[in-house]
């Protein structure tokens, strides 16, 4: 520190010059954009069917507490990628309005509101539910934010296929809220969102790979062709569809979900064959664009299959 | 605070300096906006905190010895 005045003064008028620079026109609305609200949505949805299908069940006021917390969490991992990805997220035309690179939150805001959230969403599910679950919300996050946002995304074009699985942990998490362990069938809803995710993104990455490739991430369509992603498309429907009966096969759902699950897997498998024959020059895309559309309604449909059966359950329904 | 500081040193305040920082308009509304949302979402939390503690303490509160 200067030990004169005539020193410290100085100093002090640069750093509340610098204050004036950048203080911060950032909104509320700015903060929630950093939270990804469209990817929280369908985390609290997997997460609310996972909760209501763990047995044992669970008060409602801790029950919404846990759910607030699972999505706090998935927000703050929002907020974490968007710091991290804010200089390839410039280059992009589908991530350049986001609040970073469209200039309305700091980088350095950002990180702070995340960590921030992160630590208070994995602190508050422990105390308050147990601590099986924070520790699995805070391995979501670390998976989310370090593993598939610093490591596999900018590394390997399997980096959605592994970094998937943060995207399939929120209904183990709800249903270790409940029971306190992880059990077969929440791997199984696990399961679910993990193979969906490969067709899902890479859908999207067949009629946005140039958005990606002017980032230079190494998406499927980018390192290894069109053609090539058209085939793992497939593949992966075709694993995913049994995969989306198997909780009627496990007998944790009925034969009516089962018979439902099979036809929308079928139809995506469909969907997934129209994508493979798609032709090298077709640049409308328009199989690609269908099935991406589809793949959200078909995991929409399965969990909320599951969640209105497992409610007329409860509520002493027969189905 | 600077003129704190050189209070405490025995110096006279330096002038101008506490009024270094002017905020604009819009940065006054952005922040004021950023105070109520983190107001209301610390009162929704001691609402939350204060429920689930009524939760987990349960019947369990009227059972204890006087």
């Amino acid at each position: 520190m200067p030990g004169s005045s005539s020193e410290w003064l100085p100093l002090m008028s640069d750093v509340q010059i610098d204050r004036i620079d950048t203080a911060s026109l950032a909104g509320p609305a700015d903060y929630i954009a950093l939270l990804k609200p469209r990817v929280m949505s369908l985390v609290v949805f997997t997460a609310l069917v996972g909760m209501v299908m763990a047995p044992g069940g669970i008060h409602p006021v801790v029950g919404f507490a846990a759910l607030l917390c699972i999505a706090v969490g998935a927000g703050a991992s929002g907020a974490l990628n968007m710091w991290y990805d804010a200089d390839i997220d410039r280059l992009m035309l589908r991530t350049q309005k986001r609040p970073i690179p469209a200039g309305r939150i700091t980088e350095s805001e950002a990180l702070a509101f995340g960590l921030t959230l992160a630590a208070f969403s994995v602190g508050c599910l422990t105390v308050l539910v147990n601590p099986v679950a924070g520790g699995l919300l805070a391995f979501t996050i670390f998976f989310y934010v370090v593993v598939y946002s610093m490591w596999l995304k900018r590394w390997t074009p399997q980096n959605i296929v592994i970094g998937g699985a943060a995207g399939a942990f929120p209904p183990v998490v709800a249903w270790a809220s409940v029971t306190g362990s992880v059990s077969l069938e929440s791997i199984v809803l696990f399961l679910i969102i993990f193979m969906w995710t490969p067709p899902h993104f890479w859908a999207l990455a067949l009629f946005k790979s140039d958005d990606y490739k002017r980032a230079g991430i190494p998406m499927l369509p980018v390192v290894a062709g069109l053609a090539e992603t058209r085939r793992q498309i497939l593949i992966y429907s075709v694993l995913l569809a049994p995969i989306g009966v198997l909780p009627a096969l496990l007998g944790f759902a009925s034969l009516a979900y089962g018979g439902a699950a099979a036809v929308l897997g079928a139809v995506f498998v469909g969907m997934a064959v129209r994508v493979y024959r798609m032709a090298d020059n077709d640049t409308a895309m328009v199989p690609a664009k269908r099935l991406f559309a589809f793949s959200i309604f078909y995991l929409f449909m399965l969990f909320a299959m599951l969640l209105t059966e497992r409610l007329a359950m409860l509520a002493g329904l027969s189905w | 605070m600077v003129a704190d500081l050189e209070r405490d040193r025995g110096n006279e305040p330096a002038p101008m300096i506490e009024d270094g920082v002017r905020l604009t308009p819009e940065q006054l509304r952005r922040r004021r906006a950023r105070s109520i949302a983190i107001g209301l979402a610390l009162g929704a939390l001691v609402i939350l905190f204060w429920a689930v503690t009524i939760v987990k303490l349960g019947g369990n509160v009227a059972n204890r010895s006087l």
